[in-house]
């Protein structure tokens, strides 16, 4: 075990998630700390109240709109990229693909590298940049979807399955959920690639992170608030949070086909269990084959795995004949499955 | 393959009957024969095959992944089947062939990225190709279901385990799952063999009725069927075949019917609470129908052997033990069952009680009046004496009042109401106006108190619709408890469901998923049919049919029902 003994003087987990002493940080804590780097703007990663946070501008700007301006004492952006020493520690941020300005942590002290992947994906996504496979000693990732059950499709063949129910029940509104950063704005790229151009309708709820996207150079098209709809939007598209499928407000729609866009959606039991007509099988997160494929291209000889189903994929990493450990960091829920 | 499968994933997923038309009905209208034919077989439980599929499948996965990795996979779907259709490895033919990378740059337009097949391989490592791109199995079109179903239908188990894992290799994941469905012979997906035709009926905007005079005449792929709907050629002849010839139905009888109501022109019988069949037997050719001409046959060969006569019989379904009419309880355990074992039929005989007659010995009796095709019937049946089947009896009636007396005190086991029907009307198909009339019993009703709500499905999924609702006993320590009886979801009007649903949202006490308890203070005026014994309850019985009668917004929890007064309506 020289190989865990050569970075857990300097990078290991704890009861806050990992921390790197030598640095003085922490990577995505999930109780308030002097010192954090935070990989993406999900609020299980990215939480309120730190001293200090290093993060890409537009993870920052993801902060600050979701937890207000003044939820972290003091903000230090990092583009991808760019490298900075910290007590020693060599960090560099480097896309993760997985939301706007999600960024894998790269880590370099005495010679050995460490990658702190966050959350990440490999499929396409016009919303954020493409993951970066960086080679290491040391890969930390998550295992959101780690059982060879789970392989996401095509995104955009999910895309013509939903266009094309649009067009056999055009006389209802088709009502998506998705979550509120991310998945709302990569359905919305992924509908406008696909020649997507009527206006799309938003619950108030999904519309800040929207506007933010917008802002920092996504183009979205033409978004309107359900709440400004002039009928009950039959043979039209609604975003919705995915609570709010069988909510009331559901009532305002002309007998909703209703869909869910979810890694989680590939279980027919899950997908019935929510109650879905349409399952979308669109994750933000790596499917098993994303996951065994990165963990081979970064050469790493030790694999930690953060949260997530890990038993399939330390099993997995045992038979690529390196060394995983399942750290069970606590805290870290997963933003498709609510 | 591919839209079959697609139709049966979102059949899957649809629970409402309109939507499941319509998917069926664009299916049927956009695939070319035979593929839509055998597709109609395989919903209409039609198909000439169905393999077991347990061992196959475990063997095949065994030379194909990591055991560990599979059980934990099957562990986690809970099915070896849908298990096996998403572990599947892929290969390059079933997905687009882009290499494993994030970018849209490379890839514009929504360029896809679908990884290659890496289950449990032990050093993955990029292919010669480079990219990480898959090992290529280009130009494998995926199977069309007539192709599967025709080499299906040769082929045997030894060798069933070879064609699966061709097909597999060339099939999605939705694909895969429809695959194994289809060989299993079981689709469950909710769709009855009934609406299956209704959707193909829409094809020409028929009557289902017309798709089902002619179903019984015809055989998978159904060609001729589709072409006659088409308007491409002639309906098809169903001359001589042992076809199903839809049924006369009944109307409930109204207060004004009664008023208006002639005793002397009506012939009355008792409401039997079995099943509405009707027999076809003659050249050598038997089938026992539904009402809506499903042959059930094969369930029940104990009284189908004895058919050995030639006519087409109107009748009732019934278990009947030592000459007494069984509850429909114990019919129950003999229907929706593809066979049947022996101690089966000796603890649940079968037997069917005539009412009617269409034709016997090749004379169609449509035409004549009631009167004169039940005289002979009456003829015929004492004559020809077939198995397991008698006559049900008319009652004699003096008049109104002596009926209405025989309505009101008739709760034997097996007797749903009464039967009115005109002495002069002859046998219509559908549901004619003033001719046959049923009078169901006055429903038994009870006060219970309302517990959970659920939320319903489809246009109700953000209504609390499905309530369950409970009777009080005495519990060990001699205090009141609620204890479930029942679970109802119609009844009421679209504004009492509004009105309910605020209700539970108010009151209540404990959520659990989809379902809410509520503080036990409503009560509900729940009718059903009839009261069983269950041993499936926490009460010890269950109601038949339930539905709710009246809200009584008014009444105290209190002063509902207890589980005694339930218990004494328990027949038989």
């Amino acid at each position: 075990m020289a190989g865990a003994r050569g970075f857990e003087d300097w990078l290991k987990p704890d009861r806050t998630g990992l921390s790197c002493e030598p640095g003085g940080f922490r990577i995505d804590p999930s109780r308030a700390v002097p010192r954090a780097v935070v990989t993406h703007g999900h609020s299980d990663h990215a939480r309120a109240g730190h001293g200090a946070v290093l993060a890409t501008p537009e993870t920052i700007a993801i902060m600050k709109a979701r937890l207000g301006s003044d939820c972290a004492g003091s903000f230090q952006e990092l583009r991808y990229g760019e490298t900075i020493d910290m007590g020693g520690v060599a960090l560099r941020l480097v896309p993760a693909g997985h939301i706007l300005g999600s960024a894998q942590v790269v880590l370099e002290n005495r010679g050995r590298r460490a990658v702190v992947s966050g959350d990440y994906k490999r499929h396409s996504d016009p919303t954020a940049a493409p993951f970066e496979p960086v080679r290491c000693d040391l890969f930390v990732t998550e295992a959101t979807f780690g059982l060879p059950v789970f392989r996401h499709e095509p995104a955009t063949r999910e895309i013509g399955r939903l266009l094309a129910s649009l067009r056999a029940f055009a006389d209802r509104t088709h009502l998506i959920g998705a979550y509120s950063l991310g998945k709302t704005q990569r359905l919305i790229a992924l509908l406008r690639a696909a020649g997507y151009d009527c206006p799309i309708w938003l619950h108030g709820a999904l519309k800040p992170m929207c506007d933010l996207y917008t802002s920092l150079g996504v183009g979205l098209g033409e978004l309107r608030l359900v709440s400004d709809a002039p009928d009950k939007l039959p043979g039209e598209i609604v975003l919705a949070p995915p609570s709010a499928l069988k909510d009331r407000w559901t009532r305002r729609l002309t007998d909703p086909v209703t869909a869910l866009a979810s890694g989680w959606m590939r279980v027919r039991a899950r997908a019935r269990q929510y109650g879905v007509e349409l399952p979308l099988v669109i994750s933000d997160h790596c499917d098993w084959p994303e996951l065994v494929q990165t963990i081979a291209e970064t050469g790493a000889e030790e694999v930690w795995v953060t949260h997530g189903r890990e038993d399939a994929l330390v099993h997995q990493i045992g038979l690529m004949g390196k060394r995983g450990r399942a750290l069970a960091l606590v805290g870290y829920e997963d933003e498709e499955g609510e | 393959m591919r839209a079959f499968a697609d139709l049966l994933d979102r059949l899957s997923y649809s629970p409402s009957r309109n939507a499941k038309l319509r998917l069926m009905a664009n299916y049927f209208r956009a695939t070319p024969d035979p593929d839509r034919g055998w597709a109609l077989a395989a919903l209409t439980d039609g198909l000439p095959f169905s393999f077991p599929l347990r061992r196959t499948l475990t063997d095949m996965m065994a030379r194909r992944m990591d055991p560990e990795l599979f059980r934990l996979s099957r562990d986690y779907i809970g099915d070896t089947a849908e298990t096996i259709a998403l572990v599947w490895p892929e290969s390059a033919a079933t997905s687009l062939p882009s290499p494993l990378r994030g970018g849209w740059r490379e890839a514009p337009g929504g360029g896809t990225t679908e990884p290659a097949a890496l289950v449990a391989t032990p050093t993955p490592s990029p292919s010669p190709q480079g990219g990480g791109e898959p090992v290529a199995q280009a130009g494998r079109e995926p199977p069309r279901i007539a192709a599967i179903v025709s080499e299906l239908s040769l082929i045997g188990r030894n060798d069933l385990g070879a064609k699966l894992e061709t097909w597999l290799d060339c099939l999605d994941a939705t694909g895969r799952w429809a695959l194994l469905k289809l060989i299993t012979g079981a689709l469950r997906v909710g769709v009855s063999a009934r609406l299956a035709k209704t959707a193909v009926a829409e094809i020409a905007s028929v009557d289902v009725d017309a798709v089902e005079q002619v179903w019984h005449s015809l055989a998978p792929p159904y060609e001729p069927l589709f072409a006659w709907l088409e308007g491409r050629a002639p309906r098809p002849d169903v001359e001589g075949a042992p076809v199903f010839r839809p049924l006369m139905l009944s109307h409930p009888l109204e207060e004004a019917d009664w008023i208006a109501l002639d005793l002397a022109q009506f012939s009355a019988e008792w409401k039997w609470d079995g099943i509405r069949v009707q027999i076809v037997a003659g050249r050598g050719q038997t089938r026992l129908y539904s009402r809506t001409g499903d042959d059930i046959g094969q369930a029940f060969p104990d009284v189908v052997s004895g058919f050995n006569f030639d006519a087409v019989l109107d009748g009732e379904l019934l278990v009947v033990r030592d000459g007494r009419v069984a509850s429909f309880n114990d019919l129950q355990q003999r229907l929706n069952r593809k066979g049947v074992a022996k101690a089966q039929i000796e603890r649940f005989p079968a037997h069917i009680r005539l009412y009617d007659a269409l034709m016997i010995e090749g004379r169609d009796l449509r035409e004549l009046p009631f009167a004169e095709r039940r005289a002979t019937l009456e003829a015929w049946h004492a004559k020809t004496r077939p198995f397991r089947t008698d006559l049900s009896p008319l009652i004699a009636i003096a008049d109104k009042n002596e009926l209405r007396g025989l309505w009101m005190t008739t709760r034997d086991t097996g007797i749903e109401g009464i039967m009115l029907k005109r002495r002069d009307s002859p046998y219509i198909a559908g549901r004619p106006k003033g001719h046959w009339y049923k009078w169901k019993r006055a429903p038994l009703t009870l006060d219970c108190v309302l517990m959970y709500a659920q939320r319903g499905s489809g246009k109700r999924s953000s209504y609390y619709s499905d309530y369950t609702f409970g009777v009080w006993r005495t519990d060990a320590a001699g205090r009141d408890e609620l204890v479930p009886v029942g679970k109802a979801y119609f009844g009421f009007t679209d504004e009492e469901l509004l009105a309910i649903d605020r209700w539970v949202r108010n009151h209540t006490v404990e959520s659990f998923g989809p379902v809410r308890a509520v503080a036990p203070e409503l009560v509900f005026e729940v009718a059903f049919d009839a009261a069983q014994k269950s041993t499936r309850h926490k009460s010890g019985v269950a109601m038949r049919f339930p539905r709710i009668h009246r809200i009584r917004w008014d009444k105290p929890a209190a002063e509902a029902d207890r589980l005694e007064t339930l218990l004494a309506m328990i027949e038989g």
